[in-house]
């Protein structure tokens, strides 16, 4: 499967991913600049900030709770905020796009 | 004295006996709050043996000076106190550097916190996001690009100022001069009177005495009270001025601005303070000693300057700058088999999760290309995590390549003067020689 980051610069940078791991691993595997996962993946850090596309909303799921209290934290948080490294892949996500937020 | 705290390469005579010594203490004598065991480097054995007996430490109140309290040194340990401010409360005191009753009951918790300052940093969720809301555009992403240019400039015409071949402190002529710099913008405070604000927050984080900021504590009431004034006046401005993005145009436009109490505006301007005083004037002093410690790892970063960032950050890993935070339990809360009672304080000991073997190989050494540098707990987790922490970096990232530009070689001479604090884990001074320029 493949995962799109729109990096800080506007450019695009398409990676491969296997399914079952965080979106915040395959981000910070593939050395995509702006997410960080300071925190090893605990939703605790706010540095694998990303805007979900509008097709994707709904099958990238719900904020978790912990998720929830660090994006009330964190600079430019909108509707489709997500912290990636609570949303994890799988095939249904094959071609999914998220912004790069930065932090 | 054992001044060096890398205990990677073999211990010295005076590192063996110092780590024998605290070994044959009674394990519930450890006092980690004790600032004796910090100009020593002492702090990194009793750590050591925490981590391995008690990793969970109650400390008496007859071997403490600060009252009884709960030691975390594990990294999984802090990582789960610091995420739950449910169950750990930063609402009061955020550090141990201070002598507080027993334990307390929810009302007298209530009445300390009426009595003493408040800020972001001490309130718990809803207060806490209305604060830290309010002043974090001053250290959003956008803000940090535009200054990124400023830091630059000011740190060239730092390091262009230095003497050649001649001793100095780098403390005083690099580290504080370019931290006050960026703090004066910050809270857009006149430049040229920007060593004020460091003495302020010195005044703040140390306990008077000689040598100290400030000598007695009428001194440090006369200091505060200055620095609570200056900032009530900066305040008041700026509500009849345009709105900026310097911390206080940003607190006094807030929309809840009515809502803050003088104490809540004191106690954020002496976070904001603290936060971007000591923790990167340190860490900018503790690279330059790190690297001349590890001529190895020296070479490595002359050799590709791009391992400039994860220097940065395993730097910010092995100095620790602030030691600890503290929290208090709400309710009895059981972590790694033990039960800390309701009200009782608990210090998350940065310092010591970061040198957690469980968590990260070869914790005692500085390795600045280590797999994974980003991983430390010196900025905090959770939703108190440093809201400064991309400003700390920036500024450290920016000084390392001006100084790449310029000197092949920074020669620290004997050992530096260390901090006399169980929180501020620094230097007051350090001797350098640069030889030559490039």
């Amino acid at each position: 499967m493949e995962v799109t980051f729109v990096l800080q610069d506007k450019t695009t940078r398409t990676v491969e991913a296997e399914p079952g791991w965080k979106l915040m691993e395959v981000a910070v595997d593939n050395a995509v600049p702006g997410i960080d996962g300071d925190c090893g993946g605990e939703a605790a850090c706010a540095t694998c900030h990303v805007y979900v596309s509008p097709q994707w909303r709904e099958a990238t799921g719900e904020r978790t709770s912990d998720e929830q209290a660090m994006l009330d934290n964190t600079f430019g948080v909108r509707e489709d905020s997500r912290l990636c490294c609570q949303i994890t892949t799988d095939e249904e996500l094959d071609g999914l796009i998220v912004e790069v937020v930065g932090s | 004295m054992t001044i060096t705290d890398s205990h990677d390469a073999a211990l010295t005579a005076e590192q063996a006996e110092a780590r024998e010594r605290i070994y044959a203490l009674p394990l519930e004598s450890l006092d980690p709050a004790n600032e004796a065991h910090y100009p020593s480097g002492d702090i990194h054995w009793v750590f050591e043996r925490l981590r391995a007996e008690d990793p969970v430490h109650f400390t008496a109140a007859e071997h403490s000076e600060y009252g009884h309290y709960w030691s975390l040194t594990k990294w999984d340990d802090i990582r789960a106190a610091d995420t739950n401010p449910k169950d750990f409360s930063a609402n009061g005191i955020i550090t141990l550097a201070r002598p507080v009753p027993e334990s307390m009951t929810e009302e007298e918790m209530e009445a300390q916190r009426r009595q003493g300052i408040t800020s972001l940093l001490s309130m718990d969720p809803p207060d806490h996001e209305i604060h830290r809301g309010a002043v974090s555009e001053a250290v959003a992403p956008a803000n940090l690009a535009a200054m990124e240019p400023l830091i630059r400039e000011r740190a060239g015409a730092i390091l262009d100022g230095l003497p050649i071949g001649q001793e100095f402190d780098w403390v005083d002529k690099v580290s504080i001069e370019l931290t006050a710099m960026t703090l004066a913008t910050l809270f857009d405070y006149p430049q040229e009177q920007r060593r004020k604000l460091t003495w302020w927050s010195d005044v703040i984080t140390s306990a008077p005495g000689p040598g100290r900021a400030v000598e007695n504590q009428e001194d440090r009431v006369v200091a505060m009270n200055e620095f609570f004034d200056t900032f009530n006046d900066m305040f008041t401005r700026r509500q009849s001025e345009e709105p900026r993005v310097d911390f206080l145009s940003l607190l006094a436009h807030s929309p809840h601005a009515t809502d803050f109490t003088d104490r809540e505006l004191f106690g954020d301007g002496i976070v904001l303070l603290v936060g971007g005083n000591d923790t990167t004037r340190n860490t900018i002093t503790g690279s330059v000693y790190a690297l001349s410690k590890n001529p190895t790892e020296n070479a490595k970063l002359r050799a590709n300057p791009a391992l400039i960032p994860s220097m940065v950050s395993e730097t910010i890993r092995w100095q620790t700058p602030l030691t600890h935070m503290t929290r208090r339990t709400t309710r009895d809360v059981e972590i790694n088999g033990k039960i800390i009672p309701k009200g009782d304080r608990v210090a998350m000991w940065y310092v010591s999760g970061n040198r957690d073997e469980d968590k990260i190989q070869n914790a005692a050494s500085y390795i600045i290309d280590r797999k994974n540098p980003r991983q430390h707990l010196s900025f905090g987790f959770g939703i108190h995590r440093c809201l400064g922490n991309k400003l700390a970096e920036l500024q450290l990232r920016i000084i390392w390549e001006e100084m790449l530009a310029r000197f092949p070689e920074i020669n620290v001479i004997g050992e530096p003067v260390r901090s006399h604090s169980s929180f501020i884990k620094g230097y007051e001074s350090m001797t350098v020689v640069i030889p030559r320029r490039n």
